[in-house]
C-alpha cells in the first residue's frame, strides 16, 4: 500500500498521497460522496431512457410484424416474433451489466455520469488497474444499491396498503440499508464493490497551464511601470514581511482578480511595508512586488530557508 | 472544479505561443518556460489517448510517452524545491496524474484479458478456490438432504420450498402420469430460444447474487445455496415417491451439471471473499478482500459464460432428446468437460508481472 492519509492539508479531508512507481509523491483529491451519487443517478438515467427507447424501438417493430395479418397475433410470423423477444432479454442484461463494466475499462476509467462531474476510478494500491478489479465492483452494485431500494421500497409500498409489518421486514431492511449507507461508515467513502475490488473514487484533475507572470507587465521590467515609468524597487526589509502563502495569494488575484480587489490588495501591501499608497498604477506596483518577493523566496528556497506564511 | 470540466469539452487546443525564455526575469520561470514544450506535448498524447484512439497515435508519439512522463515528473520533483508559482504545480500535478494513469493503465485490452482468462486463468482461479468449493459442494448437498427430509416429514414444507408460480402439476398427490408429463420433450423447437435468454437472464442474477451476498462472511451465499439445493431436494422426493428418479435424474442432467456447478462457483466465490474477510491473515482486511474479490470476479465471468451454456443445453436438448440414456449422456459429457476443464487443463501460466 503506497497510498497514505494525509492529515497535514487542513480543510482537504478528501486528500491523498499516492506515490508513484518514481517514488514521486502525487496529491489525489477522493471524489465527494455528492459528485458520485450525481454520477449514478446521470448514469442510471442514461440505461433507463436508452432501455425504454429500445422498448419502443421493438414494440414498434413488433407492431409492424402485426401488420398485414388482420392483427390477429397467432398469424403473425412467429420466428421473428421470438427474435425480438430474445434481443430485448439480451440486450437488458447486458446493457444492465455491462455499461458501466466496458467504460470503467476504458482509458478514462470512468462512465458518462462520472466523466460529466469529473471522477473516475483507480486501485487503492496505486498500482495498476486490472480488469477483475473493475468486474468485482461493478458485480456488487445490484446487492448495494438496487436490492436496498426495491426492499425499502416495496416495504413502503405494504405500510400504506395498511400491511403489518414483521420484524423480519425491519431487519432485512436495516441490513440492506447498511449496505447502501456503507460510503458514509468508512474515512475513503468506499462502498462495498471498493472493497471487494480494492479500488476507490478519485476526482480527475483538468488544470489549464496559465501564463508566466515573470514574463508580464511590471515583472518583466524589473519593476518599471509602462504607466508612470516609474521604476519600483523593494529592499531586504519590505520583502521580508511576507512569506508563501501570502506570494500565492497574490499570484492568484492577479491571475484571476479584477482592478479593484487588486487597489484594495495594494493598499494593504502598502500599508503593511510602510509605504504611501498613490493610485492608478497599482497592477504594475503588485507585478513588481510579486516578482521581487518570489524571487527573494526562491533565493532563501535554494539555501534551504523556506518562509511558510508572514507568521514565520 | 465544476465550471473548467465542462468548458474543457468545448474549448479544444487553441495554446498561445510560449514567451520568449530569455525574457523571464525568474530563474524559476525560465525553468518552466525551457520545459513547457515537452509537458504541452505530454498533454496531447495523454489527452488522445484519454479519448480511445490508441490505433490513431502516431508510433513517434507513443515511444515518446515514457520518456515525456518521466520528463513532466522529474520536473514535477524539482519545480516543488525550486519555485514557488502555485499555478505551474498545479498544472504539473494534475499532468502527471493523468500521465500516470495512461501510462500505468489497464495492463491489456478486454481482448486479450478474455483470451488469457479462457486459455487458462479461468481454470487457474477455479482451482484456487478448492477448499471454498469443498464447503459449499458439502453445502450444496446438505441443503438438498434437508430439502428432502423436510418435505418427507411434512408435505406442507413442499409449498413452502417450492413456489406455486414454478410447477402446478408438480405437486404432492400428482400422479406418475402427469409427473412424467413434465419431463417430456416437446415437439418442436418454437418458442424454446426465448425460454432459454429468460432462464440464462435468471440464472445469471441468482448467481450474482450468491457472489454478491458473500461480503457478509459469505454466510447469506451459503444460505441461498441451502434455500436453493432444498428445492431441488423437495423435487427429487416429490418425483421418487413414484420411481421417477432416474427418469427426473435424466431430466436434470442435461442441463442440472452445467448450471449446478455454476451455481457452486459463484457460491464457493462469494464464500472466498467472506472467508478472506473473517480471515484475513497476515494481510490487512482491506487488502485480503481486494484480492479475494478479484479472485472471485475471474470466476464470476465463466459463470456467467457456464450460465449462456446451461441455458441453451435447458431450453433446447433437455425439451427436445428423448430417453433416458441420452439424457444422462449429454449431462455427463459435460460435467466431464467442465472437471477436464477445471483440474485437468493446466497450461503453463504466460510470463507477465504480477502487478
Amino acid at each position: 500500500m503506497s497510498a497514505a492519509p494525509r492529515p497535514s492539508r487542513g480543510p482537504g479531508k478528501r486528500q491523498r498521497i499516492m506515490v508513484t512507481p518514481e517514488g514521486l509523491a502525487l496529491p489525489i483529491a477522493l471524489a465527494s460522496r455528492g459528485s458520485r451519487a450525481g454520477a449514478l443517478i446521470i448514469d442510471v438515467l442514461i440505461i433507463v431512457f436508452g432501455l425504454v427507447a429500445f422498448h419502443l424501438l421493438m414494440f414498434w417493430i413488433a407492431g409492424g410484424l402485426l401488420e398485414g395479418t388482420a392483427l390477429d397475433v397467432e398469424a403473425a410470423p412467429r420466428g421473428a416474433q421470438e427474435f425480438l423477444q430474445i434481443l430485448l432479454v439480451i440486450i437488458v442484461f447486458v446493457t444492465w451489466y455491462g455499461y458501466f463494466l466496458v467504460q470503467e475499462l476504458g482509458p478514462r476509467g470512468a462512465t458518462l455520469g462520472k466523466r460529466a462531474v469529473g471522477i473516475r476510478i483507480a486501485a487503492r494500491s496505486g498500482g495498476r488497474l486490472p480488469p477483475e478489479a473493475v468486474i468485482a465492483r461493478n458485480l456488487m452494485r445490484d446487492i448495494e444499491l438496487f436490492y436496498p431500494l426495491g426492499f425499502i421500497l416495496v416495504l413502503l409500498a405494504g405500510t400504506t396498503m395498511g400491511e403489518e409489518l414483521g420484524p423480519l421486514a425491519w431487519i432485512a431492511t436495516a441490513w440492506f440499508a447498511l449496505f447502501l449507507l456503507l460510503p458514509f461508515f468508512n474515512r475513503d467513502a468506499l462502498r462495498a464493490g471498493d472493497i471487494i475490488a480494492g479500488t476507490w473514487v478519485v476526482e480527475t484533475p483538468r488544470t489549464r497551464l496559465a501564463g508566466t507572470l515573470s514574463t508580464q507587465g511590471a515583472a518583466a521590467t524589473r519593476g518599471e511601470s509602462e504607466v508612470t515609468g516609474a521604476r519600483y524597487e523593494f529592499g531586504e526589509a519590505e520583502l521580508s514581511v511576507y512569506g508563501e502563502k501570502e506570494l500565492q495569494t497574490l499570484e492568484r488575484m492577479l491571475r484571476e482578480s479584477p482592478p479593484e480587489a487588486l487597489t484594495a490588495v495594494h493598499a494593504t501591501i502598502c500599508r503593511k511595508i510602510g509605504w504611501e499608497p498613490g493610485a492608478g498604477d497599482e497592477r504594475a506596483f503588485l507585478e513588481a512586488f510579486y516578482a521581487q518577493l518570489r524571487a527573494k523566496l526562491e533565493g532563501d528556497m535554494r539555501f534551504g530557508k523556506r518562509k511558510a506564511d508572514k507568521f514565520s | 472544479m465544476k465550471a473548467p470540466v465542462l468548458s474543457s469539452w468545448f474549448t479544444r487546443g487553441a495554446v498561445a505561443a510560449p514567451p520568449d525564455i530569455a525574457s523571464a526575469s525568474l530563474r524559476s520561470d525560465r525553468f518552466r518556460l525551457e520545459r513547457e514544450g515537452d509537458w504541452r506535448r505530454l498533454e496531447s498524447i495523454v489527452a488522445r489517448m484519454e479519448r480511445g484512439g490508441l490505433k490513431r497515435i502516431p508510433d513517434d508519439d507513443l515511444l515518446a510517452l515514457p520518456a515525456l512522463y518521466r520528463t513532466a515528473a522529474s520536473s514535477l520533483a524539482v519545480a516543488r524545491e525550486t519555485s514557488l508559482d502555485a499555478a505551474t504545480l498545479a498544472y504539473l500535478e494534475a499532468l502527471v496524474q493523468r500521465a500516470w494513469f495512461q501510462v500505468y493503465g489497464p495492463p491489456k485490452g478486454f481482448g486479450a484479458w478474455l483470451r488469457d482468462f479462457l486459455l487458462g486463468g479461468w481454470s487457474r482461479t477455479v482451482r484456487a478456490l478448492w477448499l471454498d468449493i469443498c464447503i459449499a459442494l458439502f453445502v450444496m448437498v446438505a441443503g438438498s438432504i434437508v430439502g428432502w427430509l423436510l418435505v418427507a416429514r411434512d408435505e406442507a414444507w413442499y409449498y413452502r420450498l417450492v413456489p406455486g408460480g414454478m410447477a402446478e402439476t408438480r405437486v404432492p398427490g400428482a400422479s406418475r402420469e402427469e409427473l412424467l408429463a413434465t419431463l417430456a420433450t416437446e415437439e418442436n423447437a418454437a418458442g424454446l430460444s426465448t425460454f432459454a435468454a429468460y432462464l440464462f437472464s435468471n440464472n445469471s442474477a441468482v448467481c450474482i447474487l450468491a457472489f454478491a451476498l458473500g461480503f457478509a462472511f459469505g454466510i447469506p451465499s451459503l444460505l441461498l445455496l441451502v434455500h436453493n439445493m432444498a428445492l431441488l431436494g423437495a423435487l427429487v422426493w416429490l418425483f421418487a415417491g413414484q420411481g421417477l428418479t432416474l427418469e427426473l435424474a435424466a431430466w436434470l442432467s442435461v442441463h442440472g451439471t452445467t448450471e449446478l456447478f455454476g451455481i457452486l462457483l459463484s457460491g464457493a466465490a462469494g464464500l472466498h471473499i467472506g472467508r478472506s474477510m473473517a480471515f484475513p491473515g497476515s494481510q490487512p482486511v482491506l487488502a485480503a478482500a481486494a484480492q479475494a474479490g478479484r479472485r472471485g470476479a475471474v470466476v464470476m465471468v465463466g459463470v456467467v459464460i457456464m450460465m449462456v451454456v446451461a441455458a441453451l443445453l435447458e431450453a433446447f436438448p433437455r425439451q427436445l432428446v428423448e430417453g433416458t440414456g441420452p439424457r444422462f449422456l449429454i449431462g455427463g459429457m459435460m460435467l466431464a468437460f467442465w472437471l477436464a476443464y477445471f483440474f485437468l487443463y493446466r497450461p503453463r501460466r504466460p510470463q507477465e508481472d504480477s502487478a
